[in-house]
């Protein structure tokens, strides 16, 4: 890579060949680890961290562009602050987040349950079968939910040739259903990998002992299943939760105007040429609500590796 | 491990489940094989048009060449950063290791249109570049890094460190080692790495779609088709084809994945 030598870290100048590191001429030296990680920092600081940096700058400017872009100013905050549009928008996106996460938990909880105790030599197989349809093209899958839940879609015109219904469902398309229902659909091979994970941490000891104390199978599940799988709930929850506050592909396609969410606003101010610092002002603080609780549960995420934390 | 008990609601269940799963992605299929233009009940008739229409669909070949570019280049940029930096990370005296690894999850859990209009302000107006498809490639670069750490690391967690040591006690010197013993031993990861990668880069609209200029990935195209449905079943067309090259990918990823490891269930990591 190009330049990565110049970029020795602080690290190397204090880093002697000293002590134990002398006996094996192979052990790495501090700088050569930071020669290694050198070249993903480059790339995070200049296409994550300076970006949102700028996005922090652009939040304080009174406009993007010509002279009035040079004034500091609160406005935007002020705005977010005073418009309740803005923030009963946000308020149902994260509803909207919360409602998709517990669902797409609950769904997939007993898939993840099934796969980690009763699925035998068979899980890596039926684990692949939940995957794939997580892999193949998003915008097509919401586009096929269309047909599925439009007027002239699969479950209306299904419903009215049995005669149950005369018209189309009004409210089952264009909708904060239609969104959920997606959304939920997207999720739940996402929400059942961590809780698989988890499930499987699950020492087959403690099940038994518990059996052998005289619980019954439920109340092995409730006291000892249940709680140990905690870590894989949280980490679960905030793979559905996160991404969903700033969707807005879903909420464009299939939710109408009643079912549009923060994301659609923050698309609307840049893509539409609205008002930048605006956008910047909402991504923000989209960003600082899905943030801060990250910051609270990574401690529980790590426990299951998902976020690459310590390990064993 | 025990012997598992049938569990009949849970294969029930199961089963529920992937119809549910496949149902959208069954129905697309479907009716790509439609005889109308208009994608609704009823069905009209089998067609094998839009299959024949593809060949001429000229931009969305384009399109579909211009993701395949982007794939590549940015997985395999991805792969070559992220694995250098699990490497490094499987050391645990590595200083800063945690802030590191804090840091490259953010893309993992930064929601796309953040990311997205980020790019855009800082591509655009700091840096006054036109938009472009290396742009793109870079940032999709960004969002692949964390996945690859993730596979590569947890990949050497078991190995690296014995036989590292071995290569060390018969005098190879740290890059040595790494070329003779680390990378070879990671080669499974780094091709689920990449075959993870690709897809990701492949499939990603909510945030390119942000730092697109004149020229299209190929889920970019497809959502601006969604405007003139005439045109829309050959992509529907399309779609399906990529569907299943991507299934056949994903299994390919998932056997590539678990090769040679042992602690399998354990490296279920997302």
């Amino acid at each position: 890579m190009r330049d990565e030598t110049s970029l020795n870290l602080p690290v190397s100048s204090k880093d002697g060949r000293g002590g134990i590191e002398k006996k094996l001429t192979g052990i790495p030296r501090k700088s050569q680890l930071a020669l290694l990680v050198a070249p993903s920092v480059l790339w995070l600081i200049i296409l994550l961290v300076l970006p949102l940096i700028t996005m922090i700058g652009l939040s304080f400017q009174k406009s993007a562009f010509g002279p009035d872009s040079e004034v500091f100013t609160f406005a935007s905050y002020l705005n977010f602050w005073q418009n309740s549009a803005y923030q009963s928008l946000l308020g149902k996106s994260l509803w909207i987040s919360l409602v998709v996460a517990v669902l797409s938990i609950v769904l997939a909880y007993p898939v993840a349950y099934f796969l980690a105790f009763h699925a035998g030599d068979k899980q890596g197989m039926l684990l692949n079968i939940m995957i794939i349809p997580a892999w193949t093209s998003f915008l097509l899958r919401v586009l096929a939910w269309r047909l599925i839940l439009g007027s002239n879609g699969l479950i209306n015109t299904f419903l009215m040739w049995l005669g149950v219904i005369q018209e189309p469902i009004s409210g089952l398309f264009y909708s904060v259903n239609a969104v959920i229902i997606t959304l939920v659909y997207i999720w739940i091979p996402f929400a059942a990998l961590p809780i698989y994970v988890a499930l499987l941490r699950i020492e087959p000891g403690l099940l038994e002992a518990a059996s052998d104390l005289g619980a019954k199978p439920w109340q092995g599940f409730f006291k000892v299943t249940l709680p140990l799988s905690i870590p894989g709930i949280l980490a679960a929850f905030l793979y559905v939760f996160i991404p969903t506050v700033g969707e807005y592909v879903t909420p464009a396609l299939v939710g109408g105007p009643n079912g549009l969410m923060i994301g659609n606003i923050i698309w609307d101010q840049f893509m539409r040429g609205l008002d930048w610092p605006m956008g910047a002002t909402l991504s923000l603080v989209v960003m600082l609500i899905v943030l801060l609780p990250l910051v609270f549960m990574a401690k529980a995420a790590q426990q299951t590796g998902v976020l690459g934390g310590k390990g064993e | 491990m025990n012997k598992p008990q049938p569990s009949i609601f849970g294969s029930v269940y199961f089963v529920l489940m992937a119809i549910f799963l496949y149902l959208p992605i069954f129905i697309l299929i479907v009716f790509s094989f439609n005889d109308s233009t208009v994608l609704a009940f009823p069905l009209k008739g089998f067609t094998l048009d839009w299959y024949r229409q593809l060949g001429n669909a000229h931009e969305l070949l384009i399109s579909a060449r211009n993701s395949v570019w982007v794939g590549v280049l940015s997985s395999i940029l991805a792969v070559l950063l992220g694995s250098l930096a699990a490497i490094a990370m499987t050391k645990r005296h590595m200083p800063g290791r945690n802030m590191f690894l804090s840091l490259a999850s953010v893309p993992l859990v930064m929601p796309s249109i953040v990311l997205g209009v980020a790019m855009l302000v800082f591509f655009r107006k700091v840096l006054g570049l036109d938009l472009n498809m290396w742009l793109i490639a870079a940032a999709h670069v960004l969002i692949s890094i964390p996945s690859t750490i993730l596979i590569v690391m947890a990949r050497l967690a078991d190995f690296s460190y014995n036989l590292e040591e071995a290569a060390m006690d018969l005098g190879a010197n740290y890059w040595m080692t790494l070329i003779k013993v680390t990378l070879p031993i990671s080669f499974p990861a780094l091709v689920a790495a990449f075959l993870t990668a690709f897809t990701t880069s492949f499939d990603e609209y909510a945030m390119t779609t942000l730092i697109t200029g004149t020229d299209t990935t190929l889920p970019v195209y497809l959502y601006s088709l969604l405007r003139f449905p005439r045109r829309l079943p050959v992509a529907v067309a399309m779609g399906s084809i990529i569907m299943i090259a991507s299934a056949i990918l994903v299994v390919l990823a998932e056997w590539l994945r678990r090769w040679g490891t042992t602690r399998t269930p354990k490296e279920e990591r997302v």
